[in-house]
């Protein structure tokens, strides 16, 4: 059985006197334990009020329905009392957040910050708890742990920060742990050693990491499976090698080709996925990619797509009544040539918005060379 | 003082707490550091520290040295006062500020009444910022931690404090002092009582600022307790705006005590000296020397100057805007 198991979950913001937002809308994923998931989509697609609703973050009473199961080993985090929940969080499951820096409080020593979480789940306290700190520090790669246990966050780096953050999470040996863009806020090289300790702790440990990211190539590095996120909703769920490999959902296509490639011709554009994401549709009206889709077909309004197993796929499922064919198939064939013949006569491709765009023939072609 | 309505006090207050959130967000621990470097570099500030200096120096170590005793009526027993007569004779060599009507030595009783002064400021200020930091704290850690049964207590403690906030202070202060009989202990309290809504409301914008932030939300994700939470990560970074309104409350809180020591208010036994006291005495006297009325007032002023200067400078510092 799964170690966490969401499903349907909803998060509905509803304040007065401004426009309903579903900002979570049916999503489902499982997480096995030691299993490291990721949670992929851009910016507005619910990914952080998914991890925040799993944990009971969110401001509670405050025009804000959650809905829907996240049952954690066997409970519903969602209808758990606050009680309950506080002694599940750092516990059970702990979190580390985007910026290492106000993530921190930043009149309080680092020590203090975390030995507080070793006192409040492992009852520790004192000396013992301070050693325990320390090891902890240098459990996570931060060197002389003595002295920075004795100093404020703004005297350390931005990644020793984030190391301290992670210190903190994996303190009470959590059975999971959610990671919600764990390395937007720091540089290249940096993000590189913290994926890289992260990965290490969780290899150790058998903890379950659910990794929240905008960005494919964390998870590409990290993730066992990745579930892509668009508008509140789970489009796409692969194993990582076979999402790359053959993505279905013309929205993951789209991310995959929007990331900038080594081996491009210099000076050719990036290809972008058209619009952005608040030209949705809502999903009880049909895809909510629909409107920036270059696949899009007259099927595609006819309400929420279902969720489709690949056949022959090793659990791969897309939301999408069109999706990207298979490299190799014959549809493939088809479409390629009617498309290069389309191209060859100056005709936009079927479904295409705004004619001349370049983006649908150079997203599809692209697709089929990364197989 | 500056006349606000109430709405525009509290509109004021919130604004400050949350600027002052803000920046803390942004800088963390080195924000005081900065703002002290930032005070440091402001002329205005030196002038009205320099001026807080002389003055605290004067009121705790003067008494120990005045030439004369400020309720000996020197000038009666050698003949040169009759106050009766119109002759209260102004600075000489002996008496550098001259006698009082009751030829007692001006100068001894403006020092002795500096410490009276500083002493009433200090305590009313303590007293407000005592009281005023305990219901705004109580409040912010409720609205901003404690769900919504929070928020119902936040709206009780802050519609009490709202109606301390909407009536005008100084009338407030004579009210209360009126209620308790004048004395000294009287006007601490009065001056103390009308500063409370002030520090709590600033306390409490500052905490629900700060219950928004990001340290809170991830130690709460680390299962941290909601009292610890309020007490260990809230509260020390909601002090700033506190501390900064404290040093401008004293200003008002010396004049609001003169003000009611010159409305007959304070300590009954005019043989302590107290600046306000001293203006108030000084009435009958102009003619035969207004100079009487010109030493005390100089004297309320100039320190009210001071602390006004100084706590300007702080929030000034203090304030993301005036970036420089």
């Amino acid at each position: 059985m799964a170690l966490l198991d969401v499903e349907d979950l909803s998060v509905v913001f509803a304040r007065r006197g401004q426009r309903t937002v579903r900002a979570v809308d049916g999503v489902d994923f499982t997480i096995d334990a030691g299993q490291v998931v990721g949670l992929v989509g851009e910016s507005g697609c619910g990914k952080s009020v998914t991890s925040l609703a799993v944990m009971g973050l969110l401001p509670k009473g405050s025009g804000v329905r959650v809905g829907g199961k996240a049952v954690f080993d066997g409970t519903d985090l969602l209808r758990m009392d606050a009680r309950a929940m506080r002694d599940i969080r750092g516990r059970d499951i702990a979190m580390i957040f985007q910026d290492p820096l106000s993530s921190l409080n930043p009149v309080v020593p680092i020590g203090v910050q975390v030995t507080e979480v070793l006192a409040r789940h492992r009852g520790l306290d004192g000396e013992k708890a301070r050693k325990e700190a320390a090891h902890l520090l240098d459990r996570v790669g931060i060197p002389d742990p003595q002295r920075r246990l004795k100093e404020y966050p703004h005297q350390l780096s931005g990644g020793m920060r984030q190391r301290a953050l992670i210190a903190m999470a994996v303190a009470c040996q959590p059975r999971m742990l959610i990671a919600d863009e764990p390395t937007t806020a720091l540089d290249v090289t940096i993000q590189a050693q913290i994926l890289e300790l992260l990965k290490d702790l969780v290899h150790e440990s058998g903890t379950a990491l659910l990794m929240i990211t905008h960005d494919l190539g964390v998870v590409a590095g990290l993730c066992d499976v990745i579930n892509v996120l668009y508008a509140g909703k789970v489009v796409e769920t692969a194993y990582r090698h076979e999402l790359f490999a053959v993505p279905r959902h013309p929205y993951t296509v789209g991310l995959l080709g929007s990331i900038p490639r080594l081996d491009a011709v210099r000076g050719e554009k990036l290809t972008p996925i058209r619009g952005s994401v608040r030209d949705l549709l809502p999903w009880a009206e049909g895809c909510a990619f629909a409107p920036r889709c270059f696949r899009r077909v007259e099927a595609c309004l006819a309400g929420t797509p279902a969720l489709v197993e690949m056949v022959g796929g090793r659990e791969h499922r897309y939301r999408c009544v069109n999706p990207t064919p298979l490299a190799g198939s014959p549809e493939e064939a088809r479409e390629a040539d009617s498309q290069k013949a389309r191209s060859d006569r100056g005709e936009p491709a079927p479904g295409q918005a705004a004619p001349g765009e370049a983006a649908p023939g150079e997203a599809a072609p692209q697709a089929e060379e990364k197989v | 003082m500056t006349i606000l309505s109430p709405g525009r006090k509290i509109e004021k207050l919130d604004r400050l707490a949350e600027l002052a959130a803000a920046r803390s967000d942004e800088q963390g621990q080195s924000l005081w550091r900065e703002a002290f470097k930032r005070v440091r570099r402001n002329p205005a500030a030196i002038a009205g520290a320099v001026v807080l200096l002389l003055f605290v120096l004067i009121a705790v170590f003067g008494p120990f040295f005045v030439p004369y005793s400020p309720t000996d009526a020197v000038g009666i027993r050698n003949g040169e006062v009759a106050s009766g007569a119109g002759r209260i004779p102004g600075p000489s060599a002996e008496h550098w500020l001259g006698y009082d009507h009751q030829g007692r030595d001006e100068l001894s009783r403006m020092i002795v009444g500096a410490r009276q002064t500083l002493l009433v400021g200090v305590v009313a200020t303590l007293l407000g910022l005592a009281v005023g930091s305990l219901l705004g704290a109580l409040a912010g850690a409720a609205y901003g931690l404690a769900g919504r049964w929070g928020r119902r207590l936040d709206s009780v403690l802050m519609r009490l404090v709202d109606m301390l906030l909407a009536m005008p202070s100084l009338l407030l202060a004579v009210s209360i002092a009126a209620l308790l009989g004048p004395s000294l202990i009287t006007v601490m309290i009065a001056v103390g009582v009308i500063s409370i809504p002030i520090f709590a409301r600033l306390l409490r914008g500052s905490m629900i600022a700060q219950a928004n932030s990001d340290y809170v939300l991830a130690a709460t994700s680390l299962g941290v307790r909601r009292r610890r939470i309020a007490l260990s990560h809230v509260l020390p970074n909601s002090l700033g705006p506190v501390l900064v309104q404290a040093t401008l409350t004293l200003a008002t809180a010396i004049i609001e005590a003169a003000a009611l020591s010159f409305l007959g208010l304070g300590n009954p036994n005019s043989e302590t000296p107290e600046w306000g006291v001293m203006l108030a005495d000084a009435q009958s006297y102009l003619e035969a020397n207004a100079g009487l009325a010109f030493y005390p007032a100089i004297g309320i002023i100039i320190t009210a100057l001071g602390f006004t200067l100084l706590g300007e400078a702080m929030r000034e510092a203090l304030d993301p805007k005036l970036n420089r």
